[in-house]
């Protein structure tokens, strides 16, 4: 019984994460501009990792592999939105110019 | 059978990003999508260690992310500034 409810949660938690996932590939190919996409991808790297690696946690139970799980969630929590920033940063200081119509495809600066 | 379904998401997730990653028109878009690919490919290796019962993939992963960081700051630190040395002042021939 137990462990039925714990093949539940995990694979609810695996296919959201793989929701996130594919919809932040979507976005990352179909959305207009650098500064959307980068929207995009944090979607993978915030709820998709995390749902993913919760649904591995789950079917490891209490053990070490559960600690290695928690530490590579965490650290890419930390990680994003530092190399996020960065980039955007980065991408604003070489002039890259945000396009506010959807029509311009991208190519704004 | 759980482990195969969240790895064909995140093999579909790849191909979409390496399609970004060949189209990107400026070298943001490429450098975003080489940094989103590489943390797919750490849920890739976590995903494959528990599919194949070795959980000791997990440190690989936990390597590979700390390589993924490191390599996406350094360059961006090269093409903000155009080199690794000079650290504050902006290059002046853009």
């Amino acid at each position: 019984m137990v462990q039925w409810l714990v093949d539940l949660l995990s694979w609810a938690a695996l296919l959201g994460g793989a929701l996130f996932l594919v919809g932040s590939g979507i976005g990352l190919l179909r959305f207009p501009d650098f500064y959307t996409r980068l929207h995009a991808a944090g979607l993978a790297d915030t709820l998709g990792t995390a749902l993913t690696l919760l649904g591995l946690g789950l079917q490891a139970g209490f053990t070490q592999p559960s600690v290695k799980l928690a530490m590579i969630l965490i650290f890419i929590w930390l990680t994003s939105p530092t190399s996020t920033h960065a980039l955007a940063k980065s991408a604003l200081h070489s002039g890259l110019k945000p396009s506010s119509t959807p029509s311009s495809g991208g190519k704004s600066s | 059978m759980m482990f195969v379904a969240g790895m064909i998401a995140i093999l579909i997730a790849m191909t979409l990003i390496l399609v970004r990653a060949f189209l990107g028109p400026t070298v943001f878009d490429r450098i975003l999508a080489v940094n989103s690919f590489g943390t797919k490919t750490v849920l890739f290796i976590a995903v494959y260690g528990f599919l194949t019962g070795r959980p000791e993939f997990l440190d690989i992963a936990l390597v590979y992310a700390l390589i993924n960081f490191i390599g996406t700051i350094a360059v961006l630190r090269f093409f903000e500034y155009g080199d690794f040395t000079s650290l504050g002042q902006k290059r002046e021939d853009r």
